[in-house]
């Protein structure tokens, strides 16, 4: 029986004005009987367009149609034939551009909220399934290193375990899961889910030794006599940008990433933990993507009673997810659109007291699409703040490029990698998710991860 | 987990610690430096390593006792272990083409010089070493010194040992009195480097320092560590944290150092009062 109903199932959330003070999660997820009632809602077209828009082809009508006849581990089970972290994607993906992007219920009301019955389903497993582990295929007795833990280094060492390599992660950091651990707060993405499937993949037999830099700890060419006989890179793109504008040195300016890191992967939010951060009362982010979002929800979370996001398009243009911004506004964080930042300033003693911005409009498209911003002639104006946090973006790390002999870069800075299979001009050296395309989206990392244990699987089978 | 291999005070703030870390050890070079986190609450602090065992796989860290952190640190013992050691990481020294060299060390600095110092030395480099300290309680690794240098000249503030006045007097003094160096080396507090280098620059002698910014990853992640170097911003923990001290904007450095004092004043105040140095939480 089909659900008539034009919107979605709302989801159940924590009060705006007391999550913005706790750093628990603000959505509290599907009830069964919500599931089952979104579920419900899903046409089961036989042409599948959601599946189309799906980076790593969920069977979206199969598993939804699970959920809807009341079979939830069934359900989990079809999504995880291809998806390996979907506890992870249903919380974070972008949906309205990729799967509910493309839903036909779309066409006139809201589309199936294929995300949230996502997540349903794999935190139904995680509680309730019989924590079996999947089938394990025999050892083939073949190595392969894959470097970095983000989405696309564990999609990447799942699936090798899968066909029956050796699989070590080398991860630099003292915790796996790259952006996912350091970046992505608890509040949208418990870390406690991203350890369990880090755990998974360690009861598969996948070996994690962090404390790792590769490129310094050892090289990607010191692997291969190691005794691995491929390499993935999946690195990200963690190196922070700033504007060069002047002050930008002064004491209360952050990049997103020490910012995010220093709460998210240092717990400067509990007590307990070491990790010193500025407490701040008036807080600009400049950015408008979801780290912008992130640092801004953080920083009202550690206490800052004004939080500003300085973005130099409008609404329309604004990068971050729609269900973020959303939050964002409920929770009080003001949107400073149309604005620039041109100086930061400080006190005598180098501590920040306010950002010099100027106003914007929009002017022709640009090479990008969108109408390009240009000042609007003395418009300046100081916004009154005590930190800065600074989200406009991250290039790709170059430790690794600069440290192995032959490995080229693409035209934006990153590693160079073929799109389909990973394959960089070393031989027997793959790379993907951001490391190449730069700045993405977790379902993309964990597309180029699957993508590139394929060809390395192929690439190893030709080269007995 | 990294165990703690041998302990050796050195003075009253300063210890020497040998740590088990064979991945660390195996590519160690002089001037690269480590990310340690004692337990879980931990901070995660940079320490420059003092020297390395490849084959028995240990490293070798000197370092002062000034806050939480450090302080917690000289609660270990031989036998225990530390929760995470990541290494090395930083660009190691370029001693390339250098004969001569002097290298000027300041208080705790002259941990974070020795390995420099030792390691010119031992690939043929004739190293004058000017190590200064405030006070004679204070003087450490004299005897290091002597069998890593060719000519060591320890100074005090106070004159309570070797000679009295500053490094950077000793320093002109070698210039003035006709010794050639190809480069100088300044490791200490970023106000005597600041001063090393502006003397130097008067003799037009390259000097390089060593640079301490805050950390968090090490890796060029955060950019935490982001220091001015000749009007342009560079990562103390990728690009460093050996720097061409003359191009360094002094101030802004100095500045950018004092961030979380206030902070970890108070923190430090706590750890000392309420435990003695040992967590209360654990
Ligand atoms: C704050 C924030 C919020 C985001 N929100 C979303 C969202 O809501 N939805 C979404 O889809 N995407 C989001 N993204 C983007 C998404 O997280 C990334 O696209 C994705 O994580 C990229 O995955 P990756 O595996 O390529 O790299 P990363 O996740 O960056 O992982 C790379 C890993 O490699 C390690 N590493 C780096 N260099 C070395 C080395 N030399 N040796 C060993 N290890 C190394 C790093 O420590 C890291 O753990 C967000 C990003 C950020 C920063
Ligand atoms: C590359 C590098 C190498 C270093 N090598 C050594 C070494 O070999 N021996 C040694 O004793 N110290 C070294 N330091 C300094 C050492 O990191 C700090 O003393 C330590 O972090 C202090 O931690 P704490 O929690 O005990 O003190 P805190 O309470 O955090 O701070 C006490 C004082 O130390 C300063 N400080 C804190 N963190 C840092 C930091 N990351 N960098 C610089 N200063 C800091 C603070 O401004 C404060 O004045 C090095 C620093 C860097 C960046
Ligand atoms: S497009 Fe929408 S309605 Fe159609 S099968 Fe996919 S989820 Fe169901
Ligand atoms: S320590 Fe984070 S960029 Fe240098």
């Amino acid at each position: 029986m089909i659900n008539l109903v034009k919107e979605k199932n709302p989801m159940p959330e924590q009060d705006p004005m007391v999550r913005n003070k706790n750093f628990k999660e603000v959505s509290t997820g599907y009830t069964a009987d919500m599931a089952i009632n979104e579920a419900m809602r899903c046409l089961q077209c036989r042409k599948k367009p959601c599946t189309g828009g799906c980076p790593v082809r969920v069977r979206i009508p199969e598993f939804i149609a699970r959920i809807a006849a009341g079979e939830f581990e069934e359900a989990y089970q079809v999504i995880s034939t291809t998806s390996s972290l979907p506890a992870i994607c249903g919380r974070v993906c972008p949906q309205e551009n990729q799967c509910e992007g493309r839903c036909v219920q779309g066409l006139k009301g809201e589309p199936v909220a294929i995300g949230r019955l996502e997540r349903f389903a794999a935190d139904w497993h995680r509680e309730h399934g019989s924590g079996e582990a999947a089938a394990q295929a025999d050892s083939n007795g073949r190595k392969v290193a894959v470097v970095g833990s983000g989405p696309a280094g564990l999609a990447c060492a799942g699936d090798l375990i899968a066909k029956g390599y050796g699989v070590t992660v080398y991860e630099s950091l003292h915790k796996e899961g790259g952006v996912l651990a350091y970046g992505i707060p608890e509040f949208r993405l418990p870390k406690d889910i991203v350890s369990s499937e880090v755990s998974a993949l360690k009861d598969r037999g996948v070996c994690f030794i962090n404390n790792a830099v590769v490129g310094m700890s050892m090289t990607v060419d010191e692997l291969f006599e190691d005794g691995f006989e491929a390499v993935f890179v999946g690195t990200g793109a963690g190196l922070p940008q700033f504007m060069n504008i002047p002050g930008e040195n002064l004491l209360g300016v952050y990049s997103a990433n020490e910012y995010l890191t220093r709460i998210n992967l240092m717990k400067a939010y509990k007590p307990e933990y070491d990790t010193p951060i500025q407490i701040s009362r008036k807080v600009a982010v400049i950015g408008g993507g979801n780290v912008a979002m992130d640092a801004a929800r953080c920083a009202k979370r550690m206490g800052a009673e004004e939080v500003h996001i300085v973005y130099r398009r409008s609404m329309e243009e604004i990068p971050a997810r729609q269900e973020e911004i959303h939050h964002a506004i409920e929770e009080g964080i003001h949107f400073q659109l149309l604005t620039n930042p041109v100086a930061i300033r400080g006190t005598e003693k180098g501590y920040v007291c306010g950002l010099e911005c100027v106003e914007m409009e929009l002017g022709e498209p640009d090479a990008s699409g969108r109408r390009r911003p240009v000042e609007k002639k003395d418009s300046n104006f100081v916004l009154e703040v005590d930190a800065v946090i600074m989200a406009i973006g991250t290039r790709l790390n170059k430790l690794i490029l600069e440290t192995t002999e032959n490995l080229s870069a693409n035209s934006r800075g990153g590693i160079g990698a073929e799109e389909e299979t990973g394959a960089t001009s070393c031989p027997g050296v793959f790379a993907g998710g951001d490391a190449v395309t730069g700045a993405a989206t977790v379902i993309l990392a964990m597309g180029a991860g699957k993508n590139a244990a394929d060809s390395i699987d192929r690439y190893l089978e030709k080269r007995v | 987990m990294y165990e703690i291999i041998s302990k050796r005070r050195l003075n009253s703030t300063i210890t020497w610690l040998v740590i088990k870390a064979p991945l660390v050890a195996r590519k160690a070079r002089p001037g690269q430096f480590i990310i340690l986190r004692t337990d879980e609450y931990g901070e995660r602090i940079p320490l420059t390593m003092a020297g390395h065992d490849s084959e028995k796989g240990t490293i070798d860290i000197i370092y002062q006792a000034v806050g939480k952190t450090t302080l917690l640190l000289d609660q270990f013992e031989v036998g225990d272990a530390l929760l995470d050691v990541v290494g090395p990481l930083g660009r190691p020294t370029e001693m390339e083409g250098l004969k001569r060299v002097a290298v000027v060390g300041g208080g705790t600095g002259n941990a974070l010089a020795y390995p420099i110092a030792k390691g010119m030395y031992d690939t043929g480099i004739q190293v004058d070493m000017i190590a200064g300290f405030q006070t004679k309680d204070v003087v450490i690794l004299e005897e290091e010194f002597r069998a890593g240098t060719s000519n060591l000249y320890i100074t005090t503030d106070d004159g309570s040992y070797g000679e009295k006045g500053f490094t950077t007097d000793k320093l002109k003094a070698l210039i003035e009195s006709g010794e050639k160096y190809d480069e100088v080396v300044a490791v200490g507090p970023p106000v005597m480097m600041k001063f090393v280098c502006q003397l130097t620059a008067k003799y037009g002698i390259k000097t390089v320092v060593s640079l301490t910014a805050y950390m968090v990853d090490g890796t060029g992640m955060c950019g935490g560590c982001r220091v001015v170097i000749g009007g342009e911003n560079k990562f103390a923990c990728v690009d460093g944290p050996e720097f061409d001290g003359q191009l360094v904007n002094w101030d802004e450095l100095i500045q950018r150092n004092s961030f979380y004092k206030e902070q970890e004043q108070e923190d430090m105040v706590h750890v000392c009062r309420l435990t003695g140095g040992v967590r209360c939480h654990d």
